[in-house]
Order: C-alpha cells, then structure tokens, then sequence
C-alpha cells in the first residue's frame, strides 16, 4: 500500500459548545510507522484517539484510517483497526481466555478460527499460563497484555494503544515497551500511540507530535525534534534570586538563549562542556554566585519544556477522566475495584 | 490484511454480549440469591403476616348471647358467605397470598429492569463501552444485549419467584394447565423487554450511578403501587386508577394472574398482550434508533 495509514486534516472537537478539546489538528501517519502522541493530561490525545476509532464524532473536520474515512465508512474503520483503551476493558468476572473471546465475537470471527487467534495471541503474550483465571487475579501488567492480545483479535491494519503504560512500575513498562516492539515486528502494522511518558516516546516512536491544548505544536522524529533545540540545555541558579544576569549571560559566545523561569535560568548553549565555566565567570564578575549549575544533552523533555514553555505537568483533567484513570490505577496496582451488578 | 468478509451475521456479537451479563450473574449465585429474597420477603410481610384477605375472611363478629345459637350461626355463615363475595368481587380470588405471589413476579420483572440501565453505566465508566464501540458490532446489538440479558435473568427470577410462591401455598385457578405457562412466559417477556428498554435508555448516556439509583428510587413505587400488582385497582381513588391503566405493569400481572389463578376472559386477555406488545415494540424500536445516534457521544 502506498496511501497513508492515517490521514487526519483540520479535526476539531468540541465538549458542550465552548470546551475545545482538539483544535483543527492535521497530520499523518505513514503505512508501517510507529507514531507518537505526546502531550500532558487533558491535552487532547484521547479525544483525538476517539475520534479516529469512531467512538467520539468530530465537531469538525476529517479523518481517514486505512484508506476509509471515519464518519461516512465508520464500520470499514472498526474492522481494520485495534484498539487498547487507556482503561482495563477486560472483564475482571472472566477469565482471560473468554475475554478475547468476547472481543473476537465483537468482530464477528468464526469460533474455530477465534480460538486459534486467542490461543496463538496469549502465547505471545505469555499469559497461556493463566489464559483460565478470572481477570480479577491478574496483576496490572497482565491486565495490560491481556488488553493488547484482546486489541489484535482481528489483525489490526492499524494499532491504537492509549496511553499503554499508564499505572505501571518502571521494570513492567519496559516489558510493555518490548511486547510493542515485538508486535511490530510479528504483524508489520502501522502503530498510533499516545503517551506523556517522554523516554517513552523516545525510546519506541519513530515520529511523534507534541499537543498541548488541543493544538499540535511540533511534529518530527524525536531526533529531529531533539536536534532542532540545537544544543545543549544548560540550567543556572544563582544566589541573589531577585537579580537578573540575564544579559550577562547572552553576552557570553556561543550562548543562543536565555530564558528565566521562578529564579531559575534556562540557557541553551552549544558546547555546553566548554561553555559552562565562561558562563559562571561572566557572572561572578559581575558580583553574582552561582549555586548551582546542570548540563543536559537535549532529551524530548527538553523539546516539550521549549515548545510549552512549562514542563510535564499533571494538568487537571476533568474529574469524569480522573475518576476513570483512579480506578485505572488502582487496579494496576492490584487491588479489584469491582464493579458492582445489582 | 484483514480478510473480514462482508457477509458475516449483522446480529454478530448480540449473543456474546449477553452472555457476558449473564455470566456475571450466574457465576455469582449471591447476586442471584439476594435478587430474590426481596419478593420473598414481600410474600411473606403482605403475603402471610399481614394477609389482606385476613381482614375479610378472619372477621368472626362476636354476636350479643341473646341471640340463640342457630341464628348465630346462621349469620357467621352467612358473613363468611360474605366476605369470599367480597374477596371475590375485588381481587378476583379467595385467596390474597396467591394474589399477590403472582404479582410478585412482575415485581421482581420490574426490579431487574430498573437495574438494567446500572451495567450500562458500568461499562462506560469501566471503557468497556467504548471498547465496544470501536468494534464493527452493531450499535443496536450493544443496547439490545443488555435488554435481552435483563429478560433473560428476570425470566429466570419470576420462575424461582413463582415456584418458591407454590410451595408456600400459592392455589392456581381450576382452568390452569401447564400450556398457560408459555403465555405467562410471553407477557413477562414483553413487560421485561420494554421496560429494560426503557431504563437503559435513560442510562444511555450517563456516567453516574448515582444518577440512575435515584431515577430507580423515584419511580420503583409509583410503578409498584399505581398498579394491580398488590391491589386491586377497583379499591383505588379514580386519579389512580388512571395511572394504572396506563402502566404496562398492570397489564402484565392481569395476563399473568388471568393465566394461572382466574378463569381466562379471552378478551381481556388479548388486550392485555396486545398493549404489552405495543409497549415492547415501540421503547425498542426507539432504544435501537436512539443508540445509533446516542450511545457514542
């Protein structure tokens, strides 16, 4: 195939007439590619995610996924995409076998064939030993693959993964990092995820796109991305926080920015090696001491921290979204929330 | 890559979805049992403890001694005689217990569907919903699972309610045979199917519980009591009886109590299956129109 796996142009989203979630955001996501969708809580990645698995209308504006577009052919969409929701979908009442299970019979796959799909697909990810106990008993990270082979039930042309790691601790998510890869590589699909896990980003995307208020504010490779900071990030404080060596600090070669954020100085540099020791005496000349000093290469931090001007904050989602991702938490930590059925 | 053929079922996932409510329920007999120990107890409080036809039929007057035995018993007699016309006229039966046990399975019909509409909620919360979504199954079929799983578990209650009624005495009328019991099937099929429309309707769109445990709160007893479910509707004020001449309720425990207690009056009988089947069809048809427009947001 030579047409885009994703093509999406000017979609808009808009919650009780003034709330823009997503504002007029284009891009595309090309056939095998893994795309990155970086943004903090209640940037807009879900709301875009919904639109693009036909779960949410678009106020405005248009979508294509596998060549269908997403309101006059929603039902081609849903049959050539996967999906793993930010949530745990799976039913904790079931075991781990009926659920994908269920997600094949959503599909309308034959059962003799939707056996051997889940059969094959919890061996992949190695939860054969435990494809007969109750979700209920799995642990977080197990809840998550479970949730990925249930996402695969149908081959997936293109793979939606919201925000796939989130709840987890360190060592699980690198695991969930490698279950990606080896998806990838094992059915060649094209991967759509969004995260605001950076070194996430880094690590498994090969293009991202940074939102923040709905809008895209930079597209690129993480090293395009990285690169086009172009140089080091270097981070000053200075005793008196009330002075400003701002000037100071331009005058020094090789510096290209200056920016002061709560008493904190954050200079972009080139060099920073070399640099860093004619910047603390240019300071100290003129009657300022440095109390502290970083140097940092560039990482996606750094990218987000300069297209945002503020850095990865648990911004505030709406309390319906926060309640969603508590009970999300909570189970990936393995206590059952359960759902109560009258 | 994906080699979904186009002429699969369009009904494809309407069973696995039911199932799946189903099977949180039967694989929880606590749920189970708790849902019927509440028409048990209503059977045994108004049903036996405080027995409605008591009040006709245990009425022994103490009559002045001046009065000489024969005639005494004559009037006892023929106050008895009395009271059964007067258990007769109104409820239809001698006997209240077996009354009000039928009525117990529309309650316990009603009962199931006003939950119905919680899973739907829970599944929205949970993102099961939204899972659902993006999958190619109908939009139909995801409301229509959950109608069809409230049917099924309250079949199964009434049948429990009704066989547990028997044994505590429940008398069934002389022209029962055990055909009328695919007619009481029937009736209890429709008033199930339109009312669970109904409540997950209202669900259809809303995040919150608490939301729909107060529309449950609200309305379990008007549709209970403005009904002939416990009493007759010939005892209440005329306002009342309006109301219960529009609620579905009514017309299910008459088809109901016709079938298993009085003798059938054909034509009554057909009007009550034809209103419960109006009532059926048209909260379904709307339910499915409306989940395409409605359920994803």
């Amino acid at each position: 195939m030579t047409s885009d796996a994703v093509i999406v142009k000017g979609l808009t989203k808009v919650f009780n007439k003034n709330l823009v979630a997503v504002d007029h955001v284009d891009f595309t996501v090309k056939e095998g590619e893994i795309f990155g969708f970086l943004g903090p809580n209640g940037a807009g990645k879900t709301t875009t995610i919904n639109m693009l698995i036909t779960v949410l209308r678009p106020t405005e504006g248009s979508a294509t996924v596998c060549g269908h577009d997403i309101m006059k052919d929603a039902n081609s969409v849903r049959d050539c995409i996967g999906v793993v929701p930010q949530e745990y979908t799976a039913d904790e009442d079931l075991t781990g076998f009926e659920n994908v299970i269920l997600c094949a019979d959503l599909y309308g796959i034959p059962r003799d064939e939707s056996k051997k799909r889940a059969e094959e697909l919890l061996e992949l990810v190695e939860l054969t030993k435990f494809k007969d106990k109750q979700v209920a008993t799995y642990s977080g990270g197990m809840r998550r693959r479970l949730e990925l082979a249930c996402g695969l039930i149908n081959r997936p042309h293109v793979f939606f993964l919201d925000e796939p790691t989130l709840g987890l601790d360190v060592q699980t998510r690198a695991a969930s990092w490698n279950y990606i890869k080896l998806l990838k590589k094992e059915y060649s699909m094209t991967i759509f995820m969004t995260t605001h896990y950076l070194e996430e980003a880094d690590m498994l995307c090969d293009r991202v796109a940074i939102i923040d208020n709905g809008k895209i504010i930079a597209m690129g490779t993480p090293n395009d991305l990285k690169e086009g900071l172009g140089g080091d990030i270097m981070t000053l404080d200075i005793k008196d926080g009330d002075a400003d060596v701002s000037d100071i600090i331009r005058k020094v070669p090789r510096v290209k920015e200056v920016k002061k954020q709560d008493g904190t100085y954050r200079i972009k540099v080139e060099d920073g090696e070399e640099t860093a020791p004619l910047i603390i005496e240019a300071v100290r000349t003129e009657g300022h001491k440095v109390t502290r000093l970083s140097l940092t290469k560039p990482t996606l931090d750094e990218v987000y921290l300069e297209y945002t001007g503020k850095s990865m904050r648990e911004e505030e989602a709406s309390k319906e979204a926060f309640r969603a991702q508590r009970i999300t938490m909570r189970r990936a930590r393995g206590q059952s929330t359960r759902g109560g059925h009258p | 890559m994906t080699k979904n053929n186009n002429s699969k079922n369009p009904l494809h996932g309407l069973w696995a979805l039911t199932n799946r409510d189903l099977k949180k329920w039967y694989k929880n007999p606590v749920i189970l049992l708790l849902g019927i120990i509440q028409p048990i107890i209503w059977m045994g409080l108004l049903g036996k403890a405080m027995n409605l036809g008591n009040m006709f039929t245990s009425f022994s007057p103490t009559l002045p001694s001046t009065i000489p035995q024969p005639i005494q018993d004559q009037i006892k007699l023929a106050m008895s005689d009395l009271s059964k016309q007067a258990m007769l006229s109104i409820f239809g039966t001698k006997d209240y217990f077996s009354y009000m046990a039928v009525g117990m399975m529309s309650f316990i019909v009603m009962f199931t569907a006003m939950f119905s509409g919680m899973s739907i909620v829970w599944d929205r919360r949970l993102g099961f919903l939204n899972k659902a979504l993006s999958t190619p199954v109908a939009r139909g079929s995801i409301l229509m699972a959950k109608v069809f799983s409230a049917v099924i578990r309250a079949l199964v209650q009434a049948t429990i309610v009704l066989g547990i009624a028997y044994v505590f005495g429940l008398s069934v009328g002389a022209d029962f045979t055990p055909l009328n019991m695919i007619g009481v099937y029937a009736a209890l099929f429709l008033i199930s199917i339109g009312l669970s429309s109904i409540f997950i309707l209202i669900a259809i769109r809303s995040t919150k519980q608490e939301t729909q445990m107060a529309v449950v709160n609200l309305l379990n007893l008007p549709l209970m009591f403005a009904s002939n479910a416990l009493f007759s509707t010939s005892l209440m004020p005329d306002w009342l009886q309006t109301i219960a001449k529009i609620n579905p309720v009514t017309y299910a425990t008459d088809a109901t109590r016709q079938l298993i207690l009085y003798s059938i009056n054909m034509q009554q009988l057909l009007f009550d299956f034809a209103y419960l089947g109006v009532f059926a069809a048209v909260f379904t048809t709307i339910g499915i129109v409306l989940s395409w427009r409605y359920l994803s947001k």
